[in-house]
C-alpha cells in the first residue's frame, strides 16, 4: 500500500515538477521568482485546507484565521521584541494550533452550513481585533516586520519551494497511511466509523490541529519573506476563498491538486494583471466553471481520465 | 465468566425523544453461537435498540452488558472496541479505495501515529475478504461491484475485529434469492464460530430460517418472545401485523364505470437505484373513485411506485392517467392536473403555521374556493382548526400528518396518494384519521391510493388490495380474502 503511494504516478510527477521548479532562479527573473514564492506559500495553505475539507470533510471557510494567527503572532513578537525568528515562527505556529483547536470545538457540536458560518465569524472577529488594536498590530496600515529571513530573491524562493514540498510530502503521506484512511472513513459516515472502533473526535481534532500547523507555519514565514502583515495580504476573507478555491480547482481529497490549484490560481491572476479588473473576473469565472463542470477538479480530471481508459 | 454467561444481556431499556417513550422495559440476552431476530413493525422501536446497544443513542434507563460489562451510555468506538460489530444496512464505503483497503480499514488500530501500513494487518485482510467470498474482487472499487458484494464487504468490515456481538441490521434487503441464500449462510458461520447475533428486521418470515428465537416489538414494547412458530403463533404479534377481525366494506370491482380504461394503469413498472431493484414489472390499476390500498413491509417499494406516479424517479414500463401517457410530464404538471401525494416524510413548511401551510396547497385556487376548501378541511381536521396559528414544526406528529393530508387535499386531487400516513402514530390518533378517509370515501369522488405496512388500517378503507413485496406485486385482490391467501407471507 505504502510502496504503491510512494511510486504512483502523481507522487513521481510531483518529484519531477519540484526538481524542475527548483532550478528556475538560474533563468527567470526575480518578479517571477517573488510571484512563485507567494504562489507556493498559498500552495501550503491550500494543501492544509485540503485535508480538513477532503479528508474530515469540515468545510472551513476560514482558513485566513489560522493563516493570520500564524503570520500576525509571529510579526507582533519580532516587532515587539525581535527575538530569533525561529521563535517568532514557533509562536505563531502555536497560535494558530490554538485556533485550529478554537474552530474545532464548534465542529464538534454543529453541523455542516452551521459550522461554515462560525468559521467565517471566526475570521471576521480576527479582521476586527487586527483593526482595533492597531497599536499592537498596525491596524488597517499594516504591520511591519523589522526582520526577513533572506533578502535574496533565490534565497527565498528556495526557501518557500522546499517548504511546499516537505509540507506536501508530509500531508500527503498522512493522507495515504493508515490514519489518512481512518479520518476519510470518519469524514464519510461518523456513525460508522465509530462502529468499527475510532474514536471519530480524536481523528478529526488531529486533523485540524495538523491543518492549523501547517497553515500557521506558512502563514508566520510568508510575513517574513514580505517583511509586512496586513488584512489583506492574510486574513481577508477573499483570502480564504482564493485558498479555498485553489483547493478546490486543484481537486479535492489529492492534497497534491491543491499545491497545484492554487499556485494555478496565483499565476493566473498575476498574468491577467494587465486586464486590471477584468482578471478577477477572468479568475472568478474559470473556478466557476471548474467547479460546476469538474467538480473533481483539475487532478481529478486526469485521474477520471485514467480510470475511465 | 462463565461459558454460559450471555454475550449480550440488555435489561429494562428506556429511551424517550422528547416525549416519546420510543423504547419502553426492552430485555433480551444472547448467548455466544445463539442469533435472536429482533422483529417488529416501523415505529416499534427495534432500531433505538439496536442503536442503544451500539452507543449511538444513550439510553435513559435500563443497562446494556456486553460479555459482563456495562456499556451503557459509553460512546460507540468504546463499544466497539469491546467487541461489538455492527453490518449497517446503509453505509458509506469508502469509494475511492479499493475492496481490500476498506477491509484493512476495519483492522486498523484507533492510534494517531498509526502510519505505517503492516504486512501482517493486509494478510488478515485478505483472509477475510475470502472468508465471505471477495477474494475475486480485492482490487476493485466498491462503486463497480454489484449490491450483493457491497454488503459483502459490510461483513467483512464488521467481523473484522473479531468481535463477539454482531448486529445486523436487515441483513436481506435488495438481495435476490440466491444471495439472500449465500448471506444467510455467512451470518450461520458467525454463529458457528461462536458469536452472539443479532439480526433486526422487520417480520419474521424473512428470518425465520435463520433465526433460534425471535423478541417481537410493538411501540416500543416487547409483545412476544420464543420460537419462531411460538412468535408466528401469538395471538398479539397476529393482530399487530394482520390485524384482528377485519370489518371490510370492498366494492366490487365492476361498480366502477370505467373497465375499459382505469383511471390510473401502471404496466411493467420498472425502478433501479444504481445497483438495487426498487421495483420490478410492477402492473396494477385503479379505477375512478376506488380506494386502493398497496400494501407491504418497509423496503418493499411503495414510495418508489407512488414517487414514480408523480414523475419523481426515472422509470422504464407506463404510467397512464385516463389513457394518456404520464412519461415527460414534470412533477409539477402532473401534481396540477390532480395527481397528488401525501408524502411518507411529511415535508411540512416547519416555520410555516398551519394556515399557511394549508394555504401553499391552494395557492392556485381563487380566494373564495380557497377559503370554502379550508373550511371543509377543517371540519374534517377540527384540531387543525385550533392549531391554525402554531407554526407545523411545533405540532405533534399526528397533528403534522392531519396536516400533510390536509395540505394535499387542498390542491383538489383527483387521486389522493396516501404514502404511510400512520407511521409512527398513536392507535388515538389513526382512528382519527381512519374516520377522515371514511369520510373521504363517502362523501366525496375522489381516487385513493393508500400505501401501509400497518394491514390493520388498510385494509378497511380498501376496495382492492396489491401485497408489494421485493418490489414486485406478490398478491393482488378482495380485502377480505386478504387474511387467508396473503396473511402468511406477511407475518
Amino acid at each position: 500500500m505504502l510502496r504503491r503511494a510512494l511510486l504512483s504516478p502523481p507522487v513521481l510527477i510531483s518529484l519531477i515538477v519540484v526538481v524542475v521548479a527548483s532550478t528556475l532562479p538560474l533563468y527567470v527573473s526575480g518578479y517571477v521568482l517573488g510571484l512563485l514564492t507567494i504562489a507556493y506559500y498559498f500552495g501550503v495553505f491550500s494543501m492544509a485546507w485540503d485535508l480538513l475539507f477532503g479528508f474530515a470533510n469540515e468545510v472551513n471557510f476560514g482558513p485566513s484565521f489560522l493563516i493570520g494567527l500564524g503570520a500576525y503572532t509571529a510579526g507582533i513578537l519580532d516587532s515587539l521584541y525581535q527575538p530569533p525568528i525561529a521563535l517568532c515562527v514557533a509562536a505563531g505556529v502555536i497560535a494558530a494550533m490554538i485556533g485550529g483547536l478554537v474552530l474545532a470545538l464548534p465542529a464538534l457540536r454543529v453541523r455542516g452550513p452551521y459550522f461554515g458560518l462560525t468559521t467565517l465569524v471566526a475570521v471576521l472577529i480576527l479582521q476586527n481585533f487586527v483593526v482595533v488594536a492597531a497599536s499592537l498590530t498596525g491596524g488597517e496600515i499594516g504591520l511591519t516586520v523589522p526582520d526577513v529571513i533572506s533578502i535574496d530573491d533565490k534565497v527565498n524562493y528556495w526557501i518557500a519551494l522546499g517548504f511546499m514540498a516537505v509540507s506536501g510530502a508530509i500531508l500527503y503521506g498522512l493522507s495515504r497511511s493508515p490514519v489518512g484512511l481512518i479520518l476519510e472513513a470518519s469524514g464519510q459516515d461518523p456513525v460508522q466509523a465509530g462502529a468499527l472502533g475510532f474514536n471519530v473526535v480524536k481523528h478529526k481534532l488531529a486533523a485540524f490541529l495538523v491543518s492549523a500547523f501547517f497553515s500557521g507555519l506558512a502563514g508566520a514565514l510568508m510575513a517574513f519573506y514580505l517583511g509586512a502583515a496586513s488584512v489583506g495580504t492574510f486574513i481577508d476573507v477573499t483570502v480564504g476563498v482564493q485558498v479555498i478555491i485553489g483547493a478546490v480547482i486543484g481537486g479535492r481529497r489529492t492534497i497534491l491538486g491543491a499545491a497545484l490549484g492554487a499556485v494555478f490560481l496565483v499565476a493566473l491572476g498575476e498574468t491577467l494583471r494587465p486586464l486590471g479588473d477584468l482578471a478577477t473576473f477572468i479568475v472568478s469565472a474559470v473556478a466557476l466553471f471548474v467547479v460546476l463542470f469538474f467538480p473533481a477538479g483539475l487532478l481529478g480530471m486526469v485521474k477520471g481520465v485514467r480510470e475511465a481508459t | 465468566m462463565s461459558a454460559r454467561a450471555p454475550k449480550l444481556e440488555v435489561e429494562g431499556l428506556q429511551k424517550r425523544f422528547g416525549g416519546l417513550t420510543a423504547v419502553r422495559d426492552v430485555s433480551f440476552s444472547i448467548q455466544a453461537g445463539e442469533i435472536l431476530g429482533l422483529i417488529g413493525p416501523n415505529g416499534s422501536g427495534k432500531s433505538t435498540v439496536m442503536k442503544s446497544i451500539l452507543g449511538v443513542e444513550r439510553p435513559d434507563a435500563g443497562s446494556v452488558r456486553v460479555d459482563g460489562r456495562e456499556v451503557a451510555g459509553w460512546p460507540p468506538h468504546r463499544i466497539a472496541r469491546l467487541g461489538v460489530g455492527m453490518v449497517f444496512q446503509h453505509s458509506r464505503p469508502l469509494y475511492r479505495q479499493t475492496v481490500i483497503e476498506n477491509i484493512i480499514l476495519g483492522l486498523l488500530p484507533d492510534r494517531l501515529m498509526h502510519l505505517l501500513p503492516l504486512a501482517a494487518t493486509d494478510a488478515r485482510a485478505r483472509a477475510i475478504a475470502e472468508r465471505v467470498g471477495l477474494a475475486g474482487v480485492l482490487n476493485r472499487r466498491p462503486s463497480t461491484l454489484p449490491f450483493a458484494d457491497l454488503r459483502k464487504m459490510e461483513i467483512a468490515k464488521a467481523i473484522a475485529r473479531d468481535p463477539q456481538v454482531v448486529l445486523i441490521d436487515e441483513p436481506f434487503a435488495g438481495l435476490t434469492a440466491r444471495e439472500t441464500a449465500s448471506f444467510a449462510a455467512l451470518i450461520a458461520e458467525m454463529r458457528a464460530d461462536g458469536r452472539a447475533v443479532l439480526i433486526v428486521d422487520h417480520n419474521v418470515k424473512s428470518i425465520s430460517a435463520l433465526v433460534d428465537r425471535i423478541y417481537a416489538m410493538h411501540v416500543g414494547e416487547r409483545i412476544a418472545e420464543g420460537t419462531v412458530e411460538e412468535v408466528m403463533a401469538n395471538p398479539t404479534v397476529r393482530k399487530v401485523y394482520l390485524g384482528g377481525a377485519l370489518e371490510t366494506a370492498a366494492r366490487p370491482e365492476t361498480a366502477f364505470g370505467d373497465a375499459q380504461t382505469p383511471f390510473l394503469e401502471i404496466d411493467n413498472l420498472n425502478v433501479v437505484y444504481g445497483k438495487a431493484q426498487a421495483l420490478e414489472n410492477v402492473s396494477l390499476h385503479v379505477h375512478q373513485g376506488e380506494f386502493v390500498a398497496i400494501v407491504g413491509l418497509n423496503g418493499a417499494g411503495k414510495t418508489t411506485l407512488f414517487n414514480a406516479v408523480s414523475g419523481l424517479v426515472p422509470y422504464a414500463g407506463d404510467i397512464r392517467r385516463q389513457g394518456r401517457t404520464l412519461r415527460g410530464r414534470t412533477a409539477a404538471t402532473i401534481a396540477r392536473d390532480g395527481v397528488v401525494q401525501s408524502p411518507e416524510g411529511r415535508e411540512l413548511f416547519g416555520a410555516m403555521t398551519v394556515s399557511e401551510n394549508l394555504d401553499m396547497g391552494g395557492h392556485r385556487l381563487p380566494d373564495n374556493v380557497r377559503a370554502e376548501r379550508r373550511e371543509w378541511l377543517f371540519d374534517l381536521f377540527p384540531v387543525l382548526k385550533e392549531r391554525r396559528s402554531q407554526t407545523a414544526a411545533t405540532l405533534s406528529g399526528g397533528e403534522q400528518q392531519m396536516l400533510t393530508i390536509a395540505r394535499a387535499l387542498m390542491m383538489k386531487p383527483d387521486l389522493l396518494i396516501l404514502d404511510e400516513p400512520t407511521l409512527g402514530l398513536a392507535p388515538v390518533i389513526m382512528e382519527q384519521i381512519s374516520k377522515a378517509l371514511a369520510r373521504l370515501r363517502q362523501s366525496t369522488e375522489m381516487t385513493v391510493l393508500l400505501g401501509e405496512q400497518n394491514v390493520t388500517f388498510a385494509l378497511p378503507h380498501a376496495d382492492r388490495v396489491y401485497v408489494l413485496e421485493h418490489g414486485r406485486i406478490a398478491w393482488e385482490g378482495d380485502p377480505s380474502r386478504f387474511a387467508a391467501e396473503a396473511g402468511a407471507r406477511y407475518l
